[in-house]
């Protein structure tokens, strides 16, 4: 109990802690009131039900390229490859979108889905095969890939699936209205944000509960007892990198068939990499990564605002998620001390 | 940034923002085309860059206007930059109507169209939303969508006509995003300008691959200088990189998007401009008479869309240079006609023809004039 407590206790201090950095830098180079700044924060992500939304739809596909990262972290593995998954799902989605066409829209739908986690697992396999196999470290190999994809996501959006009349935006042929996957209903949150939330239930079900998961966590402790326990050490790294890849690869296929309906150079525009801080901020936990996400979506969401409002530049929200990241990093030597003290109480 | 009263002013923002939104879709309608005439509502504009305010470069070029119409009385001015072309930008878009009231949006980034404004403006047909880069179609997109645009490869003719005349190697340098027709359009009317004055001249284009790598922007022109290049240019989101690379060179530069002078006092020759704030102020003027402002808007020097930079200390060539200017703007000298041959050989534009700069087939502009070095693809 006093463990949960402790989990739940330090970020939420980091984050505190990480609030009061930044409303002293707004004070202080800014002029800017604090307190008017994070009332025109919490307005612009979480105010009103526009608001949510607005914060639920930058969350989404961060929940699934967070997990790219999470799963192979329980092996001990740090990937940060995600954006490149997601590039290769989801030019892999647009180009089975095309190839399928004209068959019913939930067999079209399937296909991108499956071809888009196809194409973003083995990319991010590849790291791990790397790894496993050649003792190519992962967090390199996989940053090096990221820009593999994009070369190759220019080369097939330029070239052989061009739509020609993408004139001055080269894109892909678009996949057809009919079998774009619409919002939610009830809201405009596309259902990118209840297959990320859906894969985390799932991973965190396996990790929680089945052998397996008990398998990765026993390679993330030890990978050499594991080795001397028998455990195929290398089928779970394979596994673990290939799921993780498959989801940031959906999060591509969404953005497809969500939002732009065909892919172009609009998908890079760096999920991956946030989804990355989702993963560390999460401490790789599955359940985690979906408030955390919304924590960051909600400040993307009101970035804006602060823009508008009170003439902040961009990068103010970028600072403070700076701040948070190395925040809960810092917090992390909070751990067990905290604990010790309640016991002792 | 914001200023002793800013507590106050802020106080006042919050209001109106809470007001339009309880007011919703409707209440912004109604202050939007029908209700301008009251005076004490002002017309709130909003304004989305792809990048960076302060990027020496295309967006620069829109803030720069933007802040021009700040000036205007009744009208109110919200901005945001780095807004990436996906959902993002929708719910920027959106948050501008709800929360801040604007009924007139300028997403100004190529890749904010479609479909990220297209669906905003079926969702918000009372706001108007004006799309800087051409795509709008009369029937195939509504009719509270528009788009506008310069021809303001004019303008890089004029500035080839300058950097021809000062380049003493006969070797001009292009550091270009992508080969797109509208790229590929201020390449050639940029040399085209130059052959003017040498028809020997070359221009050696490079294409980085996208709008923003500085990186490769500066290692672009390190090596073209190398090339013994001697005057470039460049057509990336923000020329920073390209300009001020050449003046610790010393060697010429010619701008584009803004006025880049500053970054390059020795070296810089003159430039190709937008002047946005022609469209901008012509547009608020409209919603403020009542009217919805235009859909397809386009136009050139003569229009007053764009402009060249004013000469810098080593220009030369200036009065050809003007000669052409006022040339474009009576209408006498067409930039792109026959007999004109790209750079493999083959005839582009027929003996003969020529064409006005309207022409739609210069839309679709595949090729690399003859005296290019470089390739589309």
């Amino acid at each position: 109990m006093g463990q949960a407590l402790e989990r739940i206790a330090v970020p939420m201090l980091a984050l505190l802690a990480s609030a009061a950095l930044f409303g002293l830098l707004l004070a202080i180079y800014q002029r800017v009131d604090p307190l008017e700044a994070f009332a025109l924060m919490y307005q612009g992500a979480f105010g009103s039900w526009f608001s949510f939304q607005n914060t639920l739809s930058r969350a989404a596909p961060l929940i699934l390229t967070a997990l790219c990262t999470a799963l192979p972290a329980r092996l001990g593995l740090v990937i940060i490859g995600n954006e490149g998954a997601l590039v290769v799902g989801g030019v892999a989605a647009a180009a089975a979108g095309i190839a399928a066409g004209s068959a019913p829209p939930l067999v079209v739908q399937l296909a991108m889905a499956i071809a888009a986690m196809i194409a973003g697992g083995a990319w991010i396999a590849l790291a791990g095969g790397l790894r496993q196999f050649r003792g190519v470290n992962e967090t390199i190999s996989s940053l090096l890939l990221t820009y593999i994809a994009i070369a190759l996501m220019n080369h097939f959006v330029e070239g052989p699936l061009r739509d020609p009349s993408s004139l001055n935006k080269p894109s892909t042929w678009p996949i057809g209205d009919a079998n774009m996957i619409g919002p939610i209903p009830g809201t405009d949150v596309h259902w990118g944000l209840v297959y990320g939330i859906v894969a985390c239930l799932i991973c965190y079900v396996v990790q929680r509960f089945t052998t397996w998961g008990f398998a990765m966590q026993v390679i993330g402790g030890n990978p050499k007892t594991a080795r001397m326990m028998g455990l195929d050490v290398r089928r779970y790294v394979l596994l673990a990198c290939a799921a993780g890849g498959a989801a940031a690869g959906l999060a591509g296929m969404v953005e497809v068939a969500a939002v732009h309906g065909k892919a172009n150079a609009s998908l890079a525009v760096g999920y991956g990499y946030a989804g990355i801080l989702v993963s560390f901020l999460a401490r790789h936990h599955p359940l985690a990564i979906v408030p955390v996400a919304i924590l960051l979506g909600g400040l993307s969401a009101s970035g804006g605002l602060l823009q508008r409002r009170l003439d902040l530049p961009d990068a103010a929200v970028v600072v403070l998620q700076g701040i948070i990241f190395v925040a809960i990093l810092a917090s992390e030597t909070l751990y067990g001390r905290l604990g010790r003290k309640a016991e002792a109480r | 940034m914001a200023n002793e009263s800013g507590g106050m002013k802020m106080i006042d923002k919050f209001n109106i923002g809470r007001r339009a939104v309880m007011g919703g879709a409707a209440g912004a309608a109604a202050f939007g085309l029908v209700g301008a005439a009251q005076a004490q509502k002002p017309l709130v504009i909003g304004f989305i860059y792809v990048g960076p305010r302060d990027d020496y470069g295309y967006n620069q070029a829109h803030a720069e206007a933007a802040a021009i119409l700040k000036k205007m009385p009744g009208v109110k001015v919200v901005e945001e930059e780095k807004v990436p072309e996906t959902v993002a930008v929708e719910k920027s878009m959106e948050s501008m109507i709800n929360l801040d009231g604007a009924t007139l949006v300028f997403p100004t980034s190529f890749g904010y169209f479609d479909p990220h404004m297209l669906k905003e403006a079926a969702k918000y047909p009372a706001i108007q939303f004006r799309h800087c880069g051409g795509l709008w179609t009369q029937g195939k997109h509504p009719m509270n969508t528009g788009s506008y645009f310069g021809y303001i490869d004019e303008a890089q003719y004029v500035a080839g006509i300058v950097a021809g005349s000062t380049s003493k190697s006969g070797k001009l340098g292009f550091v270009a995003a992508k080969p797109i027709p509208q790229v590929l359009r201020n390449i050639n009317a940029f040399t085209l300008g130059a052959q003017t004055v040498n028809p020997k001249i070359t221009t050696q284009a490079i294409f980085t691959g996208d709008w923003a790598m500085p990186v490769k922007e500066a290692e672009a022109t390190n090596s073209m200088i190398a090339q013994g290049v001697d005057v470039v240019t460049c057509h990336v989101d923000s020329p920073k990189v390209v300009i001020e690379t050449a003046e610790r060179a010393g060697i010429f530069s010619s701008g584009y998007h803004c006025n880049q002078a500053k970054l390059a006092p020795k070296g810089y020759l003159t430039g190709a401009e937008w002047a946005w704030e022609k469209v901008y102020t012509d547009m608020v003027n409209d919603m403020k008479s009542g009217k919805a402002p235009g859909n397809f808007v386009r136009g050139g020097l003569k229009e007053g869309f764009v402009r060249t930079s004013a000469y810098g200390p080593a220009a030369q060539g200036k009065d050809k240079a003007d000669a052409a200017k006022d040339a474009i703007l009576g209408g006498s000298l067409a930039i792109y006609k026959g007999g004109l041959k790209d750079n493999k050989g083959n005839t582009v534009i027929p003996a003969g023809t020529s064409y006005l700069i309207t022409e739609p087939k210069l839309e679709s502009m595949n090729y690399l004039v003859e005296g290019v070095i470089g390739s589309t693809s």
